[in-house]
């Protein structure tokens, strides 16, 4: 009963601006205003690393947004900030209107990391059943949901097994199912398809393609340019912690008469070269 | 409330699911199983070196179980990146610690309750009788002094680097207040000042786990301690684990985990 209230009143809290039900949408799921993050050495004086530099961008309900840039950008240190994993040197982030700060901003949110490490020594089952009860869902519908994303990743017939007998690709969609266990209305998915081999990208690209469909908003980085231009509805490409280019994959390649590979190099300043002498 | 449950769920699962405590309960069976089937000098009292190891085996098995499961909580968690998913979810770095404390001193519960069933049982079928009281209460305050040795050793899983510095330094320390820890003041009364200061601070600041140590209760059968000593003693206990529980919550939030 008490969990019952409980789970009432943090979902009535966490859904201030936007989201389903009887709350109409006023706003942007996530936005970022002015983030800057700087990694100073430990024990030094010296001015350290700018990782993140006066970053805007804002993520409206029902998008699927592609936030690239090359290695080091700054994109999974803008996630870490999302996730309250480290926190904003200045300027500050919002999940559904409330500060990435408060733990209860992640109420909603499903996050998948790049590389999915979970308890080995429990069960998909027991995992999503522990993950079920941080977010205090009652139990019948903590099973029910279990059935149904344990479905949708297609591990039903592993579910009683433990993780640590599992393939990278099942930890993968195991990692997923958490994401999916508290049926969130923002996914944060940080290079979803990272070392999986091109069965389970395929299959981790329909999964977000049917949460799109759901109405879920996907925010998520990748390196797969080609998937990114399949799935996404806008992108956000970074490089150096600043923001170089946003907006519709659609409207990008229409204005610049580039693929989005191609944009990416030339937004980076990468140049590619005149000719290429390929070995006979 | 529910948070820190299900976190402590998580470790008691650990505990079961890894081999170190049956390892150390087959080892403890063993070598009191095998004492207690040899007649050393027709001596009647036998039984009260049998109960004196057999506790002194529990004893051990305990500090490791506690120390060695404690040590390895937070910094597992950042190893394995497990840390990640979790934080991600609506919990408090606070209600990870509390969790990690609550599981690791429930699964000393749960394996004193099973070492102490043992010695029980071992013990009546030499003596035939079963003081219940004196086991309780050698067993709760056992626990009791387990749940300061676990916050010190969650304190120190956030201190020190390594997972294997923690548990040396945290064995290193038990020992010492065990054994030397009641002596100190005695010592600090036969040195010369600043010496002298220096101990008597350090006996008055050390967390006294012989204070829990009500083995001879058991071995000796004497009568039980009051109640109100042992209340005592649990509030002792209680002060020491916030105060480390405090330090380590206050530590963990400040420490960047990306």
């Amino acid at each position: 009963m008490n969990a019952d209230v409980s789970e009432d009143r943090t979902r009535a809290a966490a859904k201030p601006l936007v989201g389903g039900g009887m709350t109409p949408a006023v706003g942007p799921i996530l936005r970022i205003e002015n983030l800057c993050v700087d990694y100073r050495p430990r024990g030094s004086l010296s001015p350290g690393k700018r990782a993140v530099d006066g970053l805007n961008l804002s993520v409206n309900q029902g998008e699927v947004f592609g936030f690239l840039g090359p290695n080091g950008a700054g994109k999974t240190t803008t996630m870490n900030v999302l996730l309250g994993f480290i926190n904003a040197t200045s300027g500050d982030a919002y999940l559904f209107g409330t500060t990435v700060r408060e733990p209860i901003a992640r109420q909603r949110i499903g996050y998948l990391p790049e590389l999915t490490y979970y308890y080995k020594f429990l069960s998909a089952e027991e995992l999503l059943r522990f993950y079920a009860r941080i977010f205090k869902i009652r139990k019948t519908e903590t099973e029910r949901r279990i059935d149904q994303v344990l479905k949708l990743v297609e591990l039903e017939h592993a579910r009683k097994r433990q993780i640590k007998t599992y393939s990278k690709g099942m930890q993968q969609r195991v990692g997923l199912a958490q994401a999916l266990i508290n049926d969130p209305d923002l996914l944060i998915l940080d290079e979803p398809t990272s070392g999986l081999d091109p069965i389970g990208r395929m299959k981790v690209r329909e999964i977000i393609q049917r949460l799109k469909t759901e109405g879920k908003t996907v925010f998520f980085s990748s390196h797969e340019l080609g998937e990114v231009e399949t799935v996404c509805d806008r992108v956000a490409i970074l490089d150096q912690g600043r923001l170089k280019l946003e907006g519709r994959v659609s409207d990008l390649a229409e204005k610049h008469q580039l693929s989005l590979e191609q944009l990416f190099l030339k937004v980076v300043g990468y140049s590619l070269p005149s000719a290429t002498h390929l070995p006979p | 409330m529910n948070t820190t449950l299900a976190i402590a769920g998580i470790v008691i699962k650990e505990l079961y699911r890894r081999k170190d405590f049956y390892v150390l309960f087959v080892l403890t069976a063993l070598i009191t199983v095998l004492m207690g089937s040899v007649t050393l000098f027709h001596d009647t009292h036998i039984v009260r070196y049998l109960k004196e190891m057999c506790l002194l085996l529990i004893w051990i098995c305990s500090l490791v179980i506690a120390i060695t499961t404690t040590a390895r909580q937070l910094p597992m968690e950042r190893e394995s990146r497990t840390i990640f998913p979790l934080l991600a979810k609506p919990v408090t770095r606070t209600q990870v610690v509390l969790g990690k404390f609550l599981g690791c001193w429930l699964a000393c519960a749960v394996t004193l309750v099973v070492f102490y069933l043992f010695f029980g049982i071992a013990a009546m079928s030499k003596e035939h009788h079963w003081p219940l009281t004196n086991y309780f209460q050698a067993l709760t305050l056992h626990w009791i002094m387990l749940g300061i040795v676990v916050a010190m050793a969650l304190l120190g899983s956030l201190v020190f680097s390594a997972t294997s510095s923690n548990v040396t330094i945290s064995f290193v320390a038990v020992t010492f207040i065990l054994l030397l820890g009641r002596h100190l003041d005695k010592v600090a009364m036969q040195i010369p000042q600043p010496a002298s200061g220096a101990l008597q601070a350090l006996f008055f600041t050390i967390p006294h786990l012989e204070f829990f140590d009500l083995r001879d209760l058991v071995i000796h059968d004497w009568p039980p301690v009051r109640w109100l000593v042992c209340l005592k003693a649990v509030a002792y206990a209680a002060a020491y684990a916030a105060f480390f529980l405090g330090a380590a919550c206050l530590l963990f939030r400040r420490k960047a985990i990306n």
